[in-house]
Parts: structure tokens; sequence; C-alpha cells
């Protein structure tokens, strides 16, 4: 991309071809679902493009040409990701499916391997069901109990209540950078530092928080730390799993396959170091190297304007919002919040909501957004979210709060 | 609490005014939206049906559904409302489908025909569709149920 020397939400905007061109029926889009998916900058496109029709092999299998370059630019995405989140080396990275994949395979390979009947694994009332079913099944493997950390009044990671659960026999802690629903986000440093005064692991789901806000998984403390490409403007069918490479080495295989070998024998195998240990078989190729692209454009943007940008997104849309008559918004201070705003209407069901909204060219997300355990502790069986990403607009929000209040007409409502 | 603006009651839409309608209309989304206004147009039920008993499962949102037959010959009276207003314009189709019908005229009703019609299949979530098979079966079950 062009070098940027001061972000301009146009400049950034420009980048993305989806947001070009209206929809099916002829309006502008107002896409506002980047906590489920991000859209794509030409960058990250043109590069899978690239993969496909320039040099694509399997990877790490040819020494002919084309293999050498796909195994090259492999590492130089797995170095870019290393540096986007501050890990001591790139073989500290492993390319998996997704944030949903990671969490699972760190749940069967680490979760089998240190939980022992009345060990606790802790997380917290606002995970994803990606974060949760994973440990569920380990726990019933192992006799294992889970532990859940409450929200405090205001929706906020109950931070008191979390160390009074801690205790010896906690042997992880599992929690999600910044809640897919509430927008909360936990301090990381501190909570890691908490879980390794018990001796536990500390596993940062950053699946919602790693396209918001800086990560630096050695300065914070982070064990383990799993992400999504998709949801950070790269592509999907990629993710990542970061583990401390003395982790990665006590941590049994999950997958076994092609690649993650060192030796097969009749009965037994042994395996290879990591990263290629948890990459059995063939790896989603073209969009691990096309994330690399997603991840520059991230740090030339920068966290700076990228935060100061959001910030100002969802100020507005909490003031704009909390308005409207009978909306309710769920999640702390805008203070202590990622760039989203979950909400019901009274009087509204969240999935006519959804529609009549995209009758304005908004896209948002309805329903329990993966989060059924929270939603029961909000009351309500749905919500409707609101995710904000670093080309929104103003107007954009503006355009929102609109159709909303057009809603709320057509649905009869005083 | 805040109220719904409550028009002029109206008469419920006959399934060729319904069918004229979504031929009118052929886009997808003018089609939902005209589902909402059927929804909003139908008449609230009573509170007292508003229980589990009544409650439809397999759907997204809530819906309350009762059958009753009135009259003699014995006519169905379907009496249901969700709080999705897609989903109570559902309702009120499939109450222009089945209203005023036998026991024995309703088993012989192929929904899934109408619907096909209506192209209504096209734009219905796999989970609406299954919570419009749980109004049908509902209603079917009332009426073999008549019939014994």
């Amino acid at each position: 991309m062009a070098s940027l020397s001061l972000p301009t939400v146009e400049s950034i905007r420009e980048q993305f071809p989806i947001l070009q061109q209206p929809d099916s029926h002829g309006r502008d889009i107002v896409y506002l679902d980047n906590g489920a998916s991000t859209q794509k900058p030409r960058c990250v496109i043109d590069k899978e493009v690239e993969v496909y029709t320039k040099y694509y092999a399997n990877a790490y299998r040819g020494v002919y040409e084309f293999g050498q370059r796909i195994d090259d630019e492999v590492e130089l995405s797995r170095e870019s990701v290393r540096g986007l989140i501050g890990a001591a080396s790139k073989e500290e990275i492993i390319f998996t499916a997704g944030t949903t994949m990671s969490l699972n395979l760190l749940a069967y390979a680490w979760g089998s391997h240190v939980l022992k009947p009345g060990d606790e694994i802790i997380l917290s009332r606002m995970e994803h069901h990606a974060n949760i079913v994973p440990w569920q099944l380990v726990a019933q493997k192992t006799g294992a109990t889970i532990r859940y950390v409450p929200l405090d009044d205001q929706y906020r990671f109950d931070g008191q209540a979390f160390e009074q659960i801690l205790n010896s026999r906690t042997k992880i802690v599992s929690l999600t950078g910044m809640s897919n629903v509430l927008g909360a986000t936990i301090p990381v440093q501190q909570v890691a530092e908490a879980a390794h005064s018990v001796g536990a692991v500390f596993i940062l789901d950053a699946a919602q928080s790693i396209l918001h806000q800086p990560t630096d998984v050695m300065k914070q403390g982070i064990d383990f730390l799993a992400f999504s490409g998709h949801k950070i403007y790269g592509p999907s069918g990629v993710g990542v799993l970061y583990g401390k490479q003395e982790l990665l080495e006590q941590m049994p295989p999950f997958l076994g396959g092609g690649h993650m070998i060192d030796q097969v024998f009749d009965d037994h195998s042994t395996w290879a170091a990591a990263p290629a240990k948890f990459e059995a078989g063939t790896l989603p190729i073209a969009q691990a190297i096309a994330l690399r692209p997603a991840i520059e454009l991230i740090i030339e943007v920068g966290f700076d304007w990228i935060e100061k940008h959001e910030k100002q997104l969802l100020i507005q849309a909490t003031e704009q919002l909390q308005k409207i008559p009978g909306l309710k918004i769920y999640g702390p201070a805008v203070s202590e919040k990622g760039a989203m705003v979950s909400f019901t209407l009274e009087g509204a069901h969240p999935q006519d909501l959804a529609f009549l909204l995209n009758r304005h060219g908004v896209c948002v997300r309805h329903g329990h957004h993966c989060a059924m355990p929270l939603h029961k502790i909000l009351d309500v069986s749905a919500t409707v979210r609101a995710s904000f990403g670093l080309y929104n607009t103003h107007q954009e929000v503006d355009k929102l709060t609109e159709a909303i209040h057009q809603a709320r007409k057509k649905l009869r409502l005083t | 609490m805040i109220d719904r603006l409550r028009e002029e009651p109206v008469t419920l839409s006959s399934l060729e005014e319904i069918i004229d309608e979504f031929d009118f209309l052929d886009d997808s989304e003018d089609q939902i939206e005209y589902l909402i206004d059927l929804g909003l147009d139908l008449p609230a039920i009573d509170q007292s049906l508003k229980t589990e008993q009544f409650l439809v499962h397999g759907c997204q949102s809530n819906v309350w559904l009762d059958v009753e037959f009135v009259g003699n010959p014995a006519l169905m009276l379907v009496k249901a409302e969700s709080d999705a207003m897609i989903v109570n314009g559902l309702v009120a189709l499939l109450m222009a489908i089945f209203n005023g019908k036998t026991a024995e005229e309703a088993l012989e009703i192929n929904v899934r025909e109408i619907f096909d019609r209506l192209g209504l299949d096209r734009h219905l979530s796999p989970q609406r569709k299954n919570g419009l098979n749980g109004m049908v079966q509902r209603i079917k079950v009332a009426a073999r149920l008549q019939l014994t």
C-alpha cells in the first residue's frame, strides 16, 4: 500500500474495494459487523491472487523454485505475526484454521497434558463459545472443573472475584481480551501475573482484541494466544496460535500427519520441533501468506490512530444510541471497552431490527453472538451488535442512528 | 414500557390478497417488509395464552399458538402471536391459510406448496423454517385431535 504519513479514514477506505460499491439494491454499504468478520483490503486480495498466479506450490515440500518461494513467503508472514504480537521468535507462531481451531488445539493438547481430576480451569462469564466448549470437553475427559469469573454490575471483568477464585488447583486461565458482545476488555498484564503466581498458564483469546489494540505477549506475560486472520482484515481460513517456546516444547501434538514428524516407525513416531509439530497436513497456504499484507496495513496505520479513531466512533454511537427511547446498551463505559455497541430496543425483536436496518444498507449482527451464557446473565435471548473497524466513518454512525429511528417508526413504536 | 401505536383495527388479509401482494412486490426485501406489515396488523392474543404450554419450540423468537374449532360444522380458528414481526407475518399467513377450514380440509392443505408459490422458501433462514414447521405441525396435530 502507499505510504501514509498521516492516515485518513478516506485513504484507508479507498483500499477496500467492497466498500466502493453499492449493494444489490443500490444502497451504500454501511458495514458494522466487523466483530463477525472484517472486509479485505486490495493488498490482501492481490497477495492471494499473486500466490495462485505466480508461484503456488505446497509449503515445506519442494526444492523447486515455486516451493522455495512459497516457503519464504509463509516464513515472512510468520515473521510479521511475530512482530505484531511481540513474540520472541517466529518459531512460536503456529498457523491454524482460526481462533476456534487454535483454542481446541490448546484445550486438547495442553489441557490433556496438564489437567488431573480436581484441577481447575478459569474462564469468564463473557467468553465466546469457542473459549467455553473446548474446555468443557477436556474437563469432562480429565475430571477437571471449570470456574467462571463473574462480571461486576457495570459489565466489567471482576478482577477481585478472579483473584478469589484463583488457587493452587488452577492450572489454566483462558480469557477473552475483548468480549464479542460487551466490548469489555481485561487488564491482561495483571491477570497474567496473577495466573502465574499460582503456577497456571495464561491463554488470551485475542479474536476480538487483536485488531483494536496493541498486543505484546512478552511484556504482558501471555503464555498462549489465539486469533483469526479474517477478523484482522486478512483472509478467512487461517488463524494463529502463539505459544511460548518452552511450553510448545512440553505440549504434545494435536493432529498427527505430514510435516509434523521427525521420524515415523511402525509403532511410534517422534516429533518435529514447533511450529511444524503443530502444523500437520497442508497449511492454508495462500491465506497464511496473504495475512502479512493485512498485518502490514495495521502496523502502517498504527494502533495510535486506530484506537483514537475507533474510540471516537464508539463515543459518537453511544451518545446517539442512548438517546433513542427504549434502547438499552449492554457493556461497560466507553473508556473501558472496545469499538462495539450491543443493544436491545424495547418492543423490537433483534431479528426484525437487523432486517430493517439492512433496508438502509446497515449491516449488523443479531442473535446470541455465540455467547449464550452471557446472554443468560444479561437476561435477554438476543441483542443487536454494531461493531466498528478502522474504515468506518462518522457518517456511517449517523446512518446507523437514523436507520434505528426509521425502524422504530416502521414498527410503530412510540 | 414502550407502546406500539395500534392503528385502526384491520380486517386480516385473505390468502389471495397475500399472494397477489407477493407477486406485485417481487423483490424479496419488499416481501419481508410486507410480512412485517402483516405482523403488525395481527391482533394481540390473550395474555393467558403466553405460557410454556402454547410456546412453539424451534423458533428463534417466541411464538405462542393455540387452535380452536368453533361452530357447526367446526371450523378452525388459529390464535397465535410472536414477539418478532417477521414471524408474526408468517403467523398471519398461516391464519389466512387455515382459519375457516374444517379439520379434514386443514389436514389436506400442503403448506409447502403455498410457500413455494410465494417464493418464501428462498429467503427464510433454516432456523425460521424450523420455527415455521413447528407452527404448521401444531396446527395439523390439532386438526388430527379434532377428528379423533
